[in-house]
C-alpha cells in the first residue's frame, strides 16, 4: 500500500497536462460530424455564397478598386477569415457549453482515463479543426466563383497554406471561445462576447472596407487587439500575395507580426481556458 | 456478458480501497467530515445515507470526479491526489446523473466509451454486444438515447461501466427509477459480478436491496461513519429479531411495556412498534389475550436498523 499523504488539493493555477487523449476528443467529436455532415456543410456553403453575390457583386458593382483590386477579391480572403472565427468560435462556446452543461459528456469522459485538461484541450482542438474544415469550404466556392467569373481571386499557390493557416487561427479563436464558456453562468451569456466582441470585429478588421482608411490610432489599435485582423493579414497574404499596407508597415512586416500576435495570444488563452474551466467543473 | 473476465484473486483479504481522514469542504458546508474506512478485495459495500448525507461526494472522490479538500483516499495502492489516470483505467463507474452521449444511438454509446480506454474497435464491438444482450438492450442498439425508457438508460449506463472490465465497480443509485423486472436484472449483474470478485462499492435508498446485496454496510450521515458492519449483525445489534407493528392505543401501551420489558417501544404516528428478540409464542398469547387487531409481526431489517440511526426527519435534497 502506498505511503498515505494528508496534503490539500494540487494548487490552482497550472500548467495543463495534456497526454495523445486529446484526440479521443476530438475523434469523439469528429464522429458527431461526420454522422451530421450535410447539416454542417450546407450552412457553412452558403453562407460565403451569399456574401460573396450579396457584396461582390452586388455592392462591388458601385465599388471600382480597393487597394487596387476589384471589390470582391478584396473581401474574399476576408470571408475565409471570418468562416475561420465563426467555426471556431461558435464550435467553443455553444457546442461546448451544451456538451459541457446540458448532455454532461464533459462528466462521462472525465470518469475514464481522460483528464479534464485533456478534455478541454480537445474541445479546443476540434474547434480549431471547425475552423479549418470551414475555410476550406470558402475557399473551394472562392475558387469556383473565380473561374465561372473569369476573374481568378486566388492569385498565388501560396493559398495551400490555407488549412494550417486556419487551423492556428482557429486555435486562438476556440481558445479564446472556450474561456467565455468557462465563465458563462448560463447558455445566453454568449450574447456578450457576440455582439461585443465578435460583430465589431467582424466589420473593423479590415474585411468589408479596407483599415488604412481608418484614423492612424484606430488602426494601431484594431492591429493590437483584434484576433481578426490577424487572421485577415494571414489570408489576404495568402491569397492575393499581399496585405493591405497599415501604419506603413507592408505584408514583409505584417505577416510575422501576425504569426507571432497569433502565437502568443493563443498560449496564453489556451492556458487560462484550461485553467478556467478546471475552476468551474472541479469544485 | 462476462466471458473472458479476469477474475481478481480473492485469496488474501487485501485492502483495496482506504479512506484516511478524508475529507471534503464547500466554503462553510462540510459533505464528508474526515472520515477512514478500509474496504477490501472482492467485497461488496453499500453506503447508505439519507440525501445530503456525503454518500455520492465519498463516491465521486473515488473516481477522481472530486478532489479531497484533505486527507486521502488511496485505490488499489494509489493515491487520487497524483493517480488518478491508472484509478479511472481500474474503476468503473455508473453515475447517478444520466450522462449518456446524446450525440450517438446505444451500441455507439459503448463503442466510443471504450475507445476512451483505448479498447480495439472490434473488442469494444464483441463487449458492447455482450453487455447489449446481458442487459436486454439489444434490440435498442440503433435508436437514439431519447427513445430509451428511464430503465433502459440506467442499466446502459451500467453496461457502459463495465466495458474495460474494471477491477472496482462504483455504482451510486443504481435501480432508481426501475421497474421490479428491471431491478431484478441489475442485481442478477451485481451478484455475477461478486462470484468474479470484483470489488462493488454501491449506494442506494433501497435497504432491502443494500440487505440482499452488500456483505457490508456503511451508514453515513452528516459526513461521519455511524456504523459499519454487515448487515445480518446490524440488524440484530441495533433492532433484534422481529418487529411487531399495531394500531396506537394509549391504554394497550402499559402492557406492551409490561410484556415486553426488554423491548424498544416507539410511537409512529398512529402506530406503535415493538422491536423485540422475544419468541413467536410470546407475541401469540399477548395478541390473543387483547385480542389486537390490524397487527403486522415481521422480520426486522435494514430499513429499522437505518430509521433509528439517522431519525425520521426528512432531510432537504443534496
Amino acid at each position: 500500500m502506498t505511503e498515505v499523504n494528508l496534503r490539500k488539493s494540487p494548487a490552482k493555477f497550472s500548467i495543463p497536462k495534456i497526454s495523445s487523449n486529446v484526440w479521443k476528443v476530438w475523434r469523439r467529436n469528429a464522429d458527431v460530424f461526420t454522422k451530421t455532415i450535410g447539416v454542417n456543410f450546407l450552412p457553412s456553403m452558403l453562407e460565403p455564397i451569399i456574401y460573396l453575390f450579396a457584396f461582390g457583386f452586388g455592392l462591388g458593382g458601385f465599388i471600382p478598386e480597393v487597394n487596387g483590386l476589384p471589390y470582391i477579391n478584396f473581401i474574399a480572403p476576408a470571408l475565409v477569415a471570418i468562416s475561420v472565427m465563426n467555426g471556431a468560435f461558435f464550435e467553443c462556446t455553444y457546442g461546448s457549453f451544451v456538451r459541457m452543461y446540458y448532455q454532461k459528456t464533459f462528466d462521462a469522459l472525465v470518469a475514464t482515463p481522460i483528464s479534464i485538461d485533456e478534455v478541454v484541450a480537445g474541445e479546443i482542438l476540434w474547434g480549431a479543426t471547425r475552423g479549418a474544415i470551414n475555410s476550406t469550404i470558402v475557399l473551394t466556392v472562392i475558387g469556383i466563383s473565380g473561374l465561372l467569373t473569369a476573374n481568378p481571386i486566388i492569385t498565388t499557390p501560396l493559398f495551400i497554406l490555407m488549412p494550417i493557416i486556419a487551423f492556428f487561427s482557429g486555435l486562438m479563436l476556440s481558445s479564446i471561445a472556450m474561456c467565455f464558456t468557462a465563465i458563462s453562468p448560463n447558455i445566453d451569456f454568449f450574447n456578450y462576447p457576440i455582439f461585443l466582441f465578435i460583430t465589431p470585429m467582424l466589420f473593423l478588421s479590415g474585411t468589408f472596407f479596407p483599415m488604412n482608411t481608418l484614423p492612424n490610432p484606430a488602426q494601431g489599435l484594431a492591429l493590437t487587439t483584434l484576433p481578426l485582423a490577424q487572421i485577415v493579414n494571414l489570408t489576404r497574404g495568402a491569397l492575393t500575395g499581399a496585405t493591405e499596407t497599415l501604419l506603413g508597415l507592408t505584408t514583409k512586416t505584417l505577416i510575422p507580426i501576425s504569426i507571432i500576435w497569433i502565437t502568443i495570444i493563443t498560449i496564453i488563452f489556451f492556458i487560462l481556458s484550461i485553467n478556467l474551466m478546471k475552476k468551474r467543473l472541479i469544485r | 456478458m462476462f466471458v473472458e473476465w479476469v477474475i481478481f484473486s480473492n485469496e488474501s483479504r487485501d485492502v483495496l480501497i482506504k479512506a484516511v481522514k478524508l475529507t471534503k469542504k464547500y466554503d462553510d458546508f462540510v459533505a464528508v467530515d474526515g472520515i477512514d474506512f478500509e474496504i477490501y478485495s472482492g467485497e461488496c459495500v453499500g453506503f447508505l445515507g439519507p440525501n445530503g448525507a456525503g454518500k455520492t461526494t465519498t463516491v465521486r472522490m473515488m473516481y477522481c470526479f472530486l478532489p479531497p479538500t484533505s486527507g486521502d483516499l488511496i485505490i488499489a495502492g494509489l493515491s487520487v491526489h497524483d493517480r488518478c489516470r491508472e484509478i479511472k483505467q481500474v474503476v468503473g463507474v455508473a453515475p447517478q446523473e444520466d450522462n449518456l452521449d446524446l450525440d450517438f444511438s446505444v451500441v455507439k454509446n459503448l463503442v466510443v466509451y471504450a475507445r476512451y480506454f483505448d479498447i480495439s474497435k472490434e473488442e469494444a464491438l464483441k463487449r458492447a454486444n455482450e453487455q447489449l444482450d446481458f442487459f436486454q438492450l439489444q434490440e435498442k442498439r440503433d435508436m437514439p438515447i431519447e427513445a430509451l425508457s428511464t430503465g433502459m438508460k440506467r442499466r446502459l449506463i451500467f453496461a457502459r461501466a463495465l466495458l474495460h472490465k474494471p477491477k472496482v465497480l462504483l455504482l451510486d443509485e443504481p435501480t432508481t427509477g426501475l421497474d421490479p423486472q428491471a431491478r431484478h436484472l441489475v442485481w442478477d449483474a451485481v451478484r455475477q459480478l461478486k462470484k468474479l470478485h470484483v470489488t462493488i462499492i454501491l449506494t442506494t435508498h433501497y435497504m432491502d436491496e443494500a440487505e440482499i446485496l452488500c456483505d457490508r454496510i456503511i451508514i453515513v450521515d452528516h459526513g461521519k461513519i455511524i456504523e459499519d458492519g454487515p448487515p445480518k449483525e446490524l440488524i440484530k445489534k441495533h433492532i433484534g429479531e422481529n418487529v411487531l407493528e399495531l394500531d396506537y392505543d394509549s391504554t394497550l401501551l402499559p402492557m406492551l411495556k409490561q410484556t415486553f420489558s426488554d423491548a424498544r417501544i416507539e410511537v409512529i404516528g398512529e402506530r406503535m412498534q415493538v422491536f423485540t428478540s422475544k419468541p413467536y409464542s410470546v407475541f401469540d398469547g399477548f395478541l390473543h389475550e387483547h385480542k389486537i387487531q390490524n397487527v403486522t409481526l415481521r422480520k426486522a431489517n435494514l430499513e429499522d436498523v437505518f430509521l433509528k440511526l439517522t431519525g425520521r426527519a426528512l432531510r432537504t435534497n443534496d
